[in-house]
């Protein structure tokens, strides 16, 4: 006889995700090897700061101080970029098969120190273990193992033409995924044959720092990488040093646009990756399940600390009260809390400033109209946590529609047409990336034709490979990283020598 | 013209991305059970086990010795017994003398397993024949054949016939996944079956006797359709993934499936089994180590289930 169901028709449907079958606590164990002070790196050598001065990193999965940061002032970045100046005059002339065997080394030694560095990206920055450990070591390893290919082969990029690089790179990477921006600039300046001074963020400067003992390892000559840390001055004395043939930068709008300010006029190359609003699509043929869990992926991975994370939710109207279901059922079996924590879906919010903007935008959010809802985790009671979150009934002209949280928020707008959802996703000063759900090909390709975004992704998000290029639209930024296109970012086309 | 059977009925349940299932079951392998879950988790997996033997060379006193590691799967600890033994309509008879009372189920695997190509009178002669024998539960196989030619109509008339034969018995539909090969394809017969089944009843992924067998993949599509069919008319479906489930580390990722996805109410035997049998010592294995911090050395565990 079957069994008889337990529950009788009367009680409201819905499934139990209770406690039947807790989770025990499952902390990722090895050691991260994190100084208790660290020094700049400067002409491969571990020099103090000329400025004397340190300051806390503080791990956000429970506010604790991890270690002291130097800050580089003018002096410490001058003295980076002769390093630099000097090391290009060699390093340019190496063979690109000789530079390749640098970059393969690199990559090999992130690959064997891997879960070091992702221990200590986690402490550092409050992404959870499983990310760090299957997404950013795995990543920067696959960009410099790409960019190693390439330096022997520079030839072939552009038919006729060869590339030379530009001379001294300044870069300066943000704090959302700090060792894999640090890959995404380092990799492609190194092979094409620049040097490079880079500045990590100030609230995640560990693996940067823990990089360079990984560089001495590999024996790349002094001064073909300096890593300077420190604050808005250091970066400032970073993009503005006359010797800064290129400025790369990933980071917020409002520095983007500062920075392409003092830039003007002195000739050097500028690429800007920076904020985003993507528009993630779901039409009413689209295969539900999936586009569930690509915009949960979309909105929470890496806690919305993603510049092109899918944090307005554009659904056909039809679908609108099924996805949110959907969605809401799936919220409740994310687990929010320590990012050391292997069974941590969702992490640390990188800082206390970051917390209260996420916050303040939430708020505003709710004073604006929309409705809130978030699932009843538990959240650690020290660090820096927030929630994950949906808001319905969102207008365009909401800030929680056009403002980048930067955070694990989501904004769900419906629409009616497809001319509708082009209308209400191009609606932004971003143009960073898109994702479209529908089980018709026909119709993603008009959308991705039509979307101004610079990546679209389809039945899918948040896909990064090194051999496709990454950059926006608009006022997310200009210039590509990755493939191809990112190549010719770091480099100067002129005739083929074919006497060479 | 009407559009095919099987587009209308993806127009009316929705379609599936393999891309999409494929990445979502990766995250259940990086979930890391540890400790007491470790330990409820792999004692679950014991009481859910159909544990199995279907080969021609079955006898009287293989599915006795059968029965006994079913009734009593380890000696040490504090082993529940499993669910059910699972084995062809001519050794029920021989299986009742053992488990019949004892709370173990007994299981037979009828309707012409597991081609199905038998004239359906046969087949539901087979399936009376096993229930009078004294088979608590039948697992039939569907008509592929018919679905995949699009006589859904067919292929429901079908189960419900085998439905009215196994009287008070539950009924496990086999969808023998291999055979229907696409996402959408399980999908929809997933639920032309759960249309014409009971609460309560079963559907099951495979038969174990083709290439492949029960994956994270295929169930996730099963255990989607079962929580979608849920919502829709509140009735209760279970669930039995079937073949190359061989270890306890890919038992409990296949638990974690049905945790996250259907909840709480179905991590139970009466709405989840696994057809199994050479997962049970390993099971049994991982409990001992939990218990004795040790690896125990595989001659520490009975062997009396054949190869599934």
């Amino acid at each position: 006889m079957p069994a008889k169901s337990p529950r009788s028709k009367s009680q409201a449907r819905e499934l139990l995700f209770g406690d039947l079958w807790e989770f025990d606590p499952a902390p990722e164990s090895a050691p991260a090897f994190i100084d208790d002070r660290y020094r700049l790196f400067i002409d491969g050598k571990h020099s103090a700061p000329r400025s004397k001065k340190y300051f806390d990193s503080i791990s956000p999965r429970d506010g604790k101080k991890l270690a002291e940061i130097p800050v580089a002032n003018a002096a410490d970045v001058d003295a980076a970029y002769q390093a630099a100046a000097k090391a290009f005059k060699s390093w340019s002339k190496l063979p690109g098969a000789e530079r390749g065997k640098y970059l393969f080394r690199i990559a090999r030694l992130l690959q064997d120190r891997s879960r070091e560095f992702a221990v200590a990206e986690t402490l550092d920055g409050g992404k959870p273990i499983k990310e760090s450990r299957d997404f950013d070591l795995p990543m920067a390893a696959a960009h410099f193992f790409y960019h190693a290919g390439w330096a022997d082969k520079l030839d072939y990029v552009a038919p006729g033409r060869r590339l030379n690089p530009l001379g001294v790179i300044g870069q300066v990477i943000p704090w959302n995924f700090p060792l894999l921006m640090l890959a995404w600039k380092i990799a492609p300046a190194l092979a094409t044959g620049n040097t490079v001074v880079l500045k990590p963020a100030e609230t995640t400067s560990i693996t940067a720092l823990k990089f360079a003992t990984l560089l001495e390892q590999a024996g790349l000559p002094p001064g073909v990488v300096n890593i300077v840390t420190g604050a808005g001055e250091t970066g400032a004395a970073v993009v503005n040093h006359p010797l800064a043939a290129k400025i790369a930068f990933t980071g917020s709008t409002e520095v983007g646009k500062i920075i392409q300010r003092s830039l003007a006029g002195t000739g050097k190359k500028l690429t800007l990756e920076l904020g985003g609003k993507a528009a993630n699509i779901v039409f009413d043929d689209a295969p539900l399940d999936q586009a569930v869990e690509g915009i949960i992926n979309g909105i929470f991975f890496n806690q919305g600390h993603v510049c092109c994370a899918g944090s307005r939710l554009l659904v056909q109207e039809g679908i609108e009260t099924e996805i949110i279901a959907r969605l809401k059922r799936r919220l409740a079996t994310l687990r929010t809390g320590d990012p050391l924590d292997k069974n941590t879906d969702i992490g640390a919010i990188n800082s206390a400033e970051q917390l209260g903007r996420i916050r303040e935008l939430v708020q505003s959010g709710i004073d604006e109209g929309a409705e809130i809802h978030q699932s009843s985790c538990q959240l650690p009671k020290q660090g820096f946590y927030h929630a994950p979150t949906l808001f319905t009934g969102v207008a365009q002209s909401h800030r929680i529609a056009r403002e980048e949280i930067f955070g694990p928020v989501l904004s769900i707008m419906s629409f009616r047409t497809p001319e509708e959802a082009i209308e209400k996703a191009n609606n932004t000063c971003y143009g960073l990336s898109a994702g479209v759900w529908t089980d018709k090909g026909s119709k993603i390709l008009m959308m991705a034709s039509r979307l101004k975004a610079g990546v679209v992704w389809a039945n899918t998000y948040n896909k990064f490979d090194p051999s496709s290029p990454f950059g926006g639209y608009k006022e997310s930024g200009f210039g590509r990283e990755g493939g191809k296109h990112g190549l010719l970012d770091y480099a100067s086309l002129a005739p083929l020598d074919i006497t060479r | 013209m009407p559009a095919p059977a099987l587009r209308r009925l993806l127009d009316e349940i929705g379609p599936v991305d393999a891309t999409g299932v494929e990445e979502r079951v990766a995250k259940y392998a990086t979930r890391s059970i540890k400790k007491k879950s470790k330990i409820f988790g792999l004692k679950l997996a014991v009481s859910m086990v159909d544990l199995t033997t279907l080969e021609g060379k079955d006898t009287a006193g293989k599915v006795a010795s059968l029965c006994q590691k079913a009734l009593r799967p380890h000696d040490a600890g504090d082993v529940p017994q499993v669910a059910a033994v699972c084995v062809y309509p001519a050794m029920v008879k021989h299986a009742a003398k053992h488990v019949k009372g004892t709370g173990v189920r007994i299981a037979s695997v009828a309707t012409a397993f597991p081609s199905g190509q038998a004239p359906l009178r046969t087949r539901l002669a087979e399936v009376k024949q096993a229930v009078a024998d004294g088979a608590d539960e039948i697992d039939m196989v569907i008509n592929r054949g018919a679905f995949l030619s699009g006589s859904f109509a067919e292929m429901q008339d079908e189960i419900a016939a085998v439905v009215e034969a196994c009287g008070e018995a539950t009924l496990k539909v086999i969808l023998e996944t291999s055979e229907l090969e696409t996402y959408d394809n399980i999908r929809a017969a997933s639920f032309l079956s759960m249309r014409v089944i009971r609460p309560g009843d079963f559907i099951k992924t495979s038969t174990g006797k083709t290439s492949a067998n029960a994956t994270l993949g295929n169930q996730q599509v099963m255990l989607d359709a079962i929580r979608d069919f849920y919502l829709q008319t509140g009735t209760e479906i279970a669930m039995k993934p079937a073949g190359g489930i061989k270890t306890a580390k890919q038992a409990l990722q296949f638990l974690i499936a049905v945790k996250e996805t259907l909840g709480d109410r179905w991590l139970n035997n009466s709405r989840y089994r696994f057809g199994a049998s050479s997962l049970l010592n390993d099971l049994l294995r991982q409990l001992e180590t939990q218990r004795t911090g040790a690896y125990q050395a595989p001659w520490t565990f009975t062997e009396d289930s054949g190869g599934y």
